[in-house]
């Protein structure tokens, strides 16, 4: 009897996070018919006029549909490589040091960007990479010319790419420190016993410990393929760059809140709401069945 | 732990993470140094990571900014009410989620559909519809009902509950605390290390988020800090679709780099105030609340 009260309790205590839920997550994906429709928002979603596939078509006759498609792709494909490698290197490398205090201010140090937001970071690389910044006095010391980074198509995209791994290396080495420390240190006595070098028990131990992790990670980073990361390149782009760095995310919301073109905008968005969300379940069950990994 | 065995790895270990720690706080100590650097000498780029004609002249500018203190002001509302409602929020969904589906018939239906929240959205239009049908748009609420839930904290938060023995839950049921009871005198007080996580999280998501600020407040006077930063800055260099040197000189000396730059130090100060707490708590929050079923 106790247990059925207390099952009406567990109903009343998710209660206000569910309708908040139903509010603001549900009732928005009734609002997909947009896509559907040539949106008027003074008709509403009830009034304006049904339009079937126009919007899709539409999209794909646009020859930017291609251009940001790729540019998105490009991005996140880069971004999860560099975003797997750099803090994986990085762990290692803390992992060798001894010398506690010296690793905990080392990291104390690398996990403070991940703590600022993208608006902060662009300010402080507006500054930096401007033509009297920092990074231009520093190429007119070597004698080379300045470079205008913020503005040129070569350029933009390593940018996006490495301050993208400035704000997160040092967050992410978490997860690899957290497996390293679980590795059993009788095995390095025993190798170090056996005559292992260093190198070797870099090699023979800590890296393979560090696979399953990194299969892991590499696994459910597939459901970012399309996420460039839209704040950051909304405070790091302009204009001359969109050839190479204009993403879906920032596609959909100059066409839709700028341009207001909202059908087109919607159907964009449900596209690529669509495929991340078949790609993120592909790698839920992957990493279910592969690395027994379950976080809900 | 096994010693190294050549002291020339250490050390060229050890001074290439001392780079790479400076590297990455380069930029911003940059940055700080042009703050309190001379306009001239900030202009022509003569700083580097030592102020040159060393004033206040940019901060004493930002305190007589009144758009500035008003968009703080903002902010600070927004991270106390909104860090408010996802604490109670995320304590509430976390404890009946972490019983089995055994004892609590539906739990696995609330999983699913709060999962599929999470990562199934509308897209960005119809959210932006959704609340502005609700007439929330220019008001506190549109900044902190729609992230009122947040769902990977609820998991975090979940996965710490589980690891709480069972004979502490069942103690208190039979000296007859009901699930309210057992939750707040109980579960709440020995979570702090998760707790203190999941709030650091969404107090630093409150701070940090511009972006619906910026598209949900009409008004620069309910403009959060960092949309009001957004605004002022990075908008200048999103108009600068010219490739001309001295055009593009112009636009920057109109955005003041100088004043800009004290502006992004101030509004770093809260997230480098709760920093410490973060520090300490972050890293075991999250390996706890990783654990698997």
């Amino acid at each position: 009897m106790r247990s059925r009260s207390f099952v009406w309790n567990y109903h009343v205590m998710l209660l206000p996070g569910i309708l908040l839920l139903i509010a603001f997550s549900v009732i928005p994906m009734f609002g997909i018919a947009i896509a559907f429709q040539d949106f008027q928002p003074t008709l509403g979603i009830f009034h304006s006029e049904w339009v079937g596939w126009d919007n899709f078509s539409y999209m794909f006759s646009l020859p930017d549909s291609k251009l940001i498609f790729v540019n998105t792709l490009t991005i996140a494909l880069m971004k999860i490589a560099a975003g797997l490698i750099v803090p994986f290197v990085f762990a290692l490398l803390l992992h060798e040091v001894y010398h506690v205090k010296f690793k905990r201010t080392i990291q104390t140090i690398v996990y403070l960007p991940h703590f600022m937001s993208w608006v902060i970071l662009s300010g402080v690389l507006v500054n930096l990479l401007s033509l009297d910044g920092l990074i231009n006095q520093m190429i007119k010391w070597f004698g080379g010319d300045p470079i205008m980074f913020l503005q040129s198509n070569s350029w933009f995209r390593a940018i996006i790419v490495s301050s993208d791994v400035w704000k997160e290396f040092g967050f992410s080495t978490i997860i690899y420190i957290a497996a390293l420390t679980s590795i059993n240190t009788n095995l390095y006595e025993a190798a170090a016993i056996d005559g292992a070098t260093r190198f070797q028990r870099l090699r023979h131990i800590t890296v393979p410990s560090l696979m399953t992790t990194i299969i892991l990670l590499a696994t459910l980073a597939l459901g970012n393929v399309l996420n460039a990361g839209f704040e950051q390149i909304l405070n790091l782009y302009n204009p001359i760059v969109y050839q190479t760095g204009d993403i879906i995310d920032t596609y959909v919301y100059r066409a839709g809140l700028l341009e207001i073109q909202y059908g087109l905008a919607t159907a964009v968005g449900l596209l690529k709401s669509l495929v991340s969300f078949l790609l993120i379940t592909i790698s839920y069950v992957l990493a279910a069945r592969f690395a027994n990994y379950r976080i809900f | 732990m096994v010693k190294g065995n050549s002291r020339a790895v250490d050390m060229m270990i050890y001074v290439f993470l001392a780079f790479i720690a400076f590297l990455s706080m380069a930029p911003v100590l940059n940055t700080l140094a042009i703050s309190f650097s001379g306009k001239i000498a900030a202009m022509s780029g003569e700083v580097y990571f030592w102020p040159v004609d060393f004033n206040l002249n940019a901060y004493k500018s930002v305190i007589s900014d009144r758009g500035f203190f008003v968009s703080f002001g903002v902010s600070i509302k927004r991270v106390l009410l909104g860090g408010a409602i996802n604490f109670v929020i995320t304590i509430l969904m976390a404890y009946p989620l972490s019983k089995s589906g055994k004892f609590f018939p539906g739990r696995n239906i609330y999983m699913w559909f709060i999962v599929f929240c999470m990562l199934f959205s509308g897209g960005l239009i119809p959210w932006y519809m959704t609340i502005y049908t609700f007439g929330m748009l220019d008001t506190i609420w549109a900044l902190v009902l729609p992230t009122a839930v947040p769902v990977f904290n609820v998991i975090l938060l979940m996965n710490f509950f589980k690891g709480i023995p069972k004979e502490l839950e069942d103690a208190a049921n039979i000296d007859g605390a009901g699930p309210w009871k057992t939750l707040i005198l109980i579960f709440v007080p020995v979570s702090t290390p998760a707790l203190a996580t999941v709030t650091l999280f969404s107090i630093v998501g409150h701070w940090n988020s511009f972006f619906d600020g910026m598209i949900l407040m009409q008004h620069k006077e309910n403009w959060p800090l960092q949309t009001y930063i957004q605004q002022l800055i990075i908008s200048v260099n999103s108009i600068m679709n010219t490739t001309d040197p001295e055009e593009i000189k112009r636009l920057s000396n109109m955005s003041s780099q100088l004043l800009n730059a004290a502006k992004v130090m101030v509004s770093m100060v809260p997230i480098m105030l709760i920093y410490p707490f973060l520090q300490k708590y972050f890293v075991s929050g999250i390996v706890l609340g990783a654990v698997k079923e």
